[in-house]
């Protein structure tokens, strides 16, 4: 059956002006071309949102424009990317009877408010969200799903409460295994799978995962997952459910079809295969892959020769920090290691800096990240059917004259 | 999944905040509604579009289409493998007799 809950939303529009996005928005005139086939994208503005590349509109996928990486090493809210699943998005939500609610294979179901959640010890992290399937456009050959570039990241600082603390509240019992996350968003058909994700209870415990209601200082933006999300630091952005008010511990292997079926990477060394093949086995997909960015020179960027210029660029990893990003101008033949900025903790954005100088001609500038477990960028890029954990060390081609 | 709001309130919440210029400054403990820009995108017009549009766009917009790849080996396997993925995965209704008309258009016009 589809439910079209469109036809509500219209009236819910009119019976709400002066709520977000008090005028019919509107799609810029301003489109823009994100660097592969196809890549041809219009610039849209959303309420609460600065423009941002449109990737689709029901529902609502929004890609961060690269030059954002630039202003600094947090995201602002109104330029964080966004990207859901599901069209059946909740567009009224009322803060004040909002709830989460905690069961399941607990001792004592819990019902919080907002705020009660806000009346618990809170805390703060820094990290990086990334869709998994960031620069898919980028994939060669191409795959199918969401054709973003390197856009669908971000960092913020979180806060919230850790997930630990309400699931102690509700005391999980011996027997449980997993947790499974829900929010307001679902789909329109009830023959689609609504969407859920679990993590395994000793991960969900870690004191790190968390229930975020802020971000950078704000409340979480609408499409965001206000006013509640999952925050999973160094996993991929499909753990962090918005909009969340299910949290359910479970006593076995949730088998829910975006856990079981999808978001899966195959189970090898390097979570890739030969493009066309099918992997032997697979896992959920987890922890981000190291990666790194020049952030200040775009591809074609002219650039004075013989003058010293300051690369300066980010990059994460999914937890263990970044201990080193080398720097090359000669398309990989030398390497130098860049100055890395402050430390904002290991799941953060970290800024590295570099001062070059650049004979007159073409070059090929690259950027290396390795992180404190040991892994390091791939000077070649692996394929995977989905389209996801693309790390290679990414070449901006610039000419100095 | 479950949802905490009714049309009522959010009707309740228009009257308290009236209108609002910015249209983006709402108080925190206030109901709170977002309003999606009008979705503008379409589908090419050419044979068999409404077929298109009655099987896609119930559950998302032409663009998620629109973007799509086109420098492909075959688009037609292409597009023939994401329609079974909407039936089989996403339980689209589609009738058997449509996939093929709906595979064609899709091949032929992105």
């Amino acid at each position: 059956m589809i439910t079209r809950r469109n036809v509500l939303r219209g009236a819910t529009a009119v019976l709400t002006t002066g709520a977000l996005g008090a005028s019919p928005a509107r799609s810029l005139a301003a489109t823009v071309t994100l660097p592969f086939e196809n890549g041809e994208r219009p610039l849209v503005k959303y309420p609460q949102k600065r423009p941002m590349i449109g990737l689709t509109s029901r529902p609502p996928q929004l890609e961060t424009p690269f030059s954002v990486f630039d202003e600094g090493v947090i995201t602002p809210n109104d330029a964080f990317f966004v990207r859901y699943h599901l069209a059946d998005i909740p567009l009224d939500i009322d803060p004040q009877t909002f709830s989460v609610e905690i069961k399941g294979k607990v001792d004592k179901p819990l019902k919080l408010s907002l705020t009660d959640i806000k009346k618990l010890p809170a805390t703060e992290i820094v990290a990086v969200n990334q869709c998994s399937g960031n620069s898919r456009g980028f994939m060669t050959p191409r795959v199918a799903g969401g054709q973003i570039a390197n856009g669908a990241m971000g960092n913020a600082r979180w806060k919230g409460v850790p997930l630990k603390t309400v699931l102690d509240k509700a005391g999980v019992q011996a027997n449980a295994r997993q947790v499974v996350f829900g929010g307001m968003d679902g789909p329109v058909s009830d023959k689609t799978p609504d969407f859920a994700k679990a993590l395994d209870i000793d991960h969900a415990r870690d004191g790190e995962v968390m229930l975020a209601y802020a971000m950078n200082g704000r409340d979480l933006p609408f499409l965001n997952g206000f006013p509640l999300r999952l925050v999973a630091p160094g996993y991929y952005g499909t753990y962090w459910v918005k909009h969340l008010n299910e949290i359910t511990v479970i006593d076995g292997i949730f088998d829910g079809f975006w856990m079981k079926s999808a978001y899966r990477i195959p189970d090898n060394d390097c979570n890739c295969v030969q493009p066309g093949t099918a992997p032997k086995a697979t896992i959920p997909i987890n922890r981000f892959t190291v990666r790194s960015f020049i952030t200040n020179l775009q591809d074609s960027a002219k650039v004075k020769a013989g003058r010293e210029i300051e690369l300066k660029g980010i990059a994460f990893d999914g937890g263990k920090g970044i201990k080193e990003v080398a720097v090359s101008v000669d398309d990989g033949k030398t390497w130098t290691p860049a100055k890395l900025g402050r430390d904002l903790g290991n799941y953060s954005f970290r800024e590295w800096k570099l001062p070059v100088k650049l004979a007159a001609g073409a070059h090929g500038l690259k950027s290396r990240a390795t992180s404190n477990g040991g892994q390091t960028q791939p000077l070649e890029a692996s394929w995977n059917a989905a389209g996801y954990l693309r790390n290679v060390v990414e070449t901006v081609h610039v000419t100095a004259s | 999944m479950k949802r905490t709001y009714s049309l009522a309130l959010a009707a309740l919440a228009a009257l308290v905040l009236g209108v609002s210029t910015s249209g983006l400054v709402i108080a925190w403990a206030k109901p709170v509604s977002y309003r999606l820009p009008e979705e503008t995108a379409k589908f090419k017009p050419a044979a068999n579009v409404e077929i298109v549009q009655n099987n896609c766009t119930a559950c998302h917009s032409s663009d998620y289409i629109e973007t799509q790849p086109r420098a492909l080996k075959s688009k037609k396997d292409f597009w023939q493998a994401e329609v079974t993925k909407m039936i089989k995965v996403y339980g689209a209704p589609i009738d058997e007799g449509d996939v093929g008309k709906i595979v064609d258009y899709l091949a032929a016009n992105y």
